[in-house]
């Protein structure tokens, strides 16, 4: 693989950039594979290359019903963070932290990691409390946290609403400095490059329609492009995990949606950070293009549509409004939808299954791309050993009827809340 | 926007009302020993189709009644919506 570096720029300025090697090949698929991985999203590409990588288990494809990038991936607000209370996804993320932190320098691909910080604004008193509840559980794990005030959030956020007729006034907030955001398309296309140079086949537009199980055993895959013999499969198809797993007579604790996110026209930077209202449910940051990226609620029922409805759209910037006042002069360029994969307690599933040779990686509700890296390096881990590692030994299937649910905030799917 | 029809008040806009979920889903018997299993079955697992779902409603800032709705959750196209103690 010809590496990306200032040389081979200049190198291939010579010959006005018409010399670059492909990034990745266009393969026909193989009659068999060690392992297939269904869905070439973040998660789907990330485990290939672990699997190469880490565990050199190179016969490997992924199998793309569209192109690698189109689902959630390409659709995401890009937030990174590992501000979690309880233990196993305080570990869980900030181990990914660590990942993203030399990304660039691992894929040899710049997916522009930026730690602006992350910053949850409390709107009272017992909000503040809860939050440091949280900033103290962050920094028991070796987690960055910091309780900020009123007077340096005024400083830091001076666009923020602190006005006295406020209807949510700013008592303060929680700041994780090393979150932030990160490029997404650059993501999936550093970790497609890398694998593709390991040895893995990516294979576009071959939609897994069955499987072959024998005898509990799983032996292949059925696509549109023919029958590859496999023993192992892990699944990584987000908010189409259900319609796979009813093939494999499987009922999960998901539920798919739609949320939706918008970006507004450009301006010049006025907010640094990653900034989420405690109000209700809004996140917002400033693109390297000036745009203000903004996100907040499901539309709040089952959809495979990959579009929604515009009274969400209001909502979520009513409150965006109520949080940057200024924003309410903003002109929105687009607004678009991915499906997410909810799961019944708002945590993931990382996990093998009871069919041998079925992996599950899904249940990513709103906040999977901070994934993207430590779920692959997970996921990969438990195909390759047959078991979990430590990092996803709390993201079992079997959680929800033994009753160790992980429910850091007590929303789910939020159907019943309304 | 999404124009769902009350089975009592008739067409309305998707602010009037809030969503309840598969209508596919029981209650386990009252007062008859209940497994791991079927409670799991009934408090998590949902029907989730790409395609026609039966689902509930609540006319919250309307008559505030539930009822059912048959929905395409690929196209959100409603087809048909029905009372509780009605066929869908
Ligand atoms: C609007 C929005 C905002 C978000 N904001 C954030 C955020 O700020 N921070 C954060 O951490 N997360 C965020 N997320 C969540 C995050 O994007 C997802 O959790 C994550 O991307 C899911 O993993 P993925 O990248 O592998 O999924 P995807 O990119 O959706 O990959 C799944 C792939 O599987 C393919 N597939 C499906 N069925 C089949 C089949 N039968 N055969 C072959 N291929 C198939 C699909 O085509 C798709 O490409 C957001 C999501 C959305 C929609
Ligand atoms: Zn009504």
């Amino acid at each position: 693989m010809q590496k990306y570096s200032i040389f081979s720029l200049i190198k291939n300025a010579f010959s006005n950039h018409k010399n670059w090697e492909v990034a990745w090949k266009d393969p026909e698929p193989k009659k068999q594979y060690d392992v297939v991985i269904i869905g070439g999203g973040g998660h789907g590409l990330a485990t290939a290359y672990y699997l190469a990588k880490e565990h050199k288990i190179t016969n490997v494809a992924i199998l793309e019903k569209g192109w690698i990038g189109g689902g959630n991936v390409g659709r995401n607000t890009t937030i990174l963070r590992s501000n979690y209370m309880w233990d196993a996804n305080g570990l869980f993320y900030e181990y990914g932290m660590k990942l993203w932190e030399n990304l660039s320098q691992e894929l040899n691909y710049n997916v522009m990691y930026s730690p602006r910080g992350i910053i949850n604004l409390a709107h009272s008193d017992a909000q503040l409390n809860t939050y440091s509840r949280r900033g103290n559980s962050m920094r028991l794990n070796g987690i960055d946290a910091v309780m900020l005030g009123r007077d340096e959030l005024k400083k830091m956020i001076p666009f923020a609403d602190f006005s006295s007729s406020s209807r949510f006034p700013i008592f303060g907030g929680l700041m994780q400095p090393r979150g932030g955001t990160a490029r997404h398309d650059a993501v999936a296309w550093g970790y497609a490059r890398q694998a593709d140079s390991l040895g893995v086949d990516i294979i576009q537009h071959c939609e897994v329609t069955g499987f072959e199980v024998q005898n509990g055993k799983l032996t292949g895959v059925q696509t549109s492009r023919g029958d590859i013999k496999t023993k192992k499969v892990g699944l990584c198809v987000a908010g189409s995990t259900s319609l796979l797993a009813e093939k494999l007579n499987m009922n999960l604790p998901i539920e798919s949606h739609v949320l939706q996110a918008c970006v507004s026209e450009p301006v010049k930077p006025f907010l640094d950070h990653v900034v989420t209202f405690g109000a209700g449910h809004f996140y917002c940051s400033q693109s390297d293009k000036g745009e203000m990226v903004m996100g907040g609620d499901l539309d709040g029922y089952n959809s495979y549509a990959q579009r929604g409805n515009l009274p969400t759209i209001q909502h979520v910037l009513s409150e965006g409004v109520a949080m940057f006042p200024n924003l309410s002069r903003l002109k929105m360029l687009r607004t678009w939808g991915g499906i997410m994969d909810m799961s019944m307690d708002g945590s993931p599933i990382i996990d093998k299954t009871h069919i041998e040779g079925v992996y599950l990686n899904c249940g990513w509700c709103y906040g999977g791309f901070k994934a993207t890296p430590v779920s692959g390096w997970t996921f990969a881990h438990t195909i390759a050993q047959d078991r979990v590692h430590e990092l996803n030994s709390k993201f079992r299937l079997n959680r929800f009827s033994t009753g160790h649910l992980i429910d850091e905030k007590g929303v789910g799917t939020k159907t019943w809340i309304g | 926007m999404l124009e769902i029809k009350c089975p009592y008040c008739g067409k309305r806009s998707q602010n009037e009302f809030s969503y309840g979920g598969d209508a596919a889903v029981k209650r386990p018997e009252l007062g008859k020993e209940v497994s791991d299993k079927e409670w799991d079955n009934f408090v998590y697992l949902r029907k989730n189709p790409r395609g026609n779902h039966r689902e509930f409603w609540h006319h919250v800032a309307g008559c505030r009644q539930w009822f059912k709705v048959l929905r395409d959750t690929s196209t959100h196209e409603i087809f048909k919506t029905a009372r509780l103690d009605e066929e869908l």
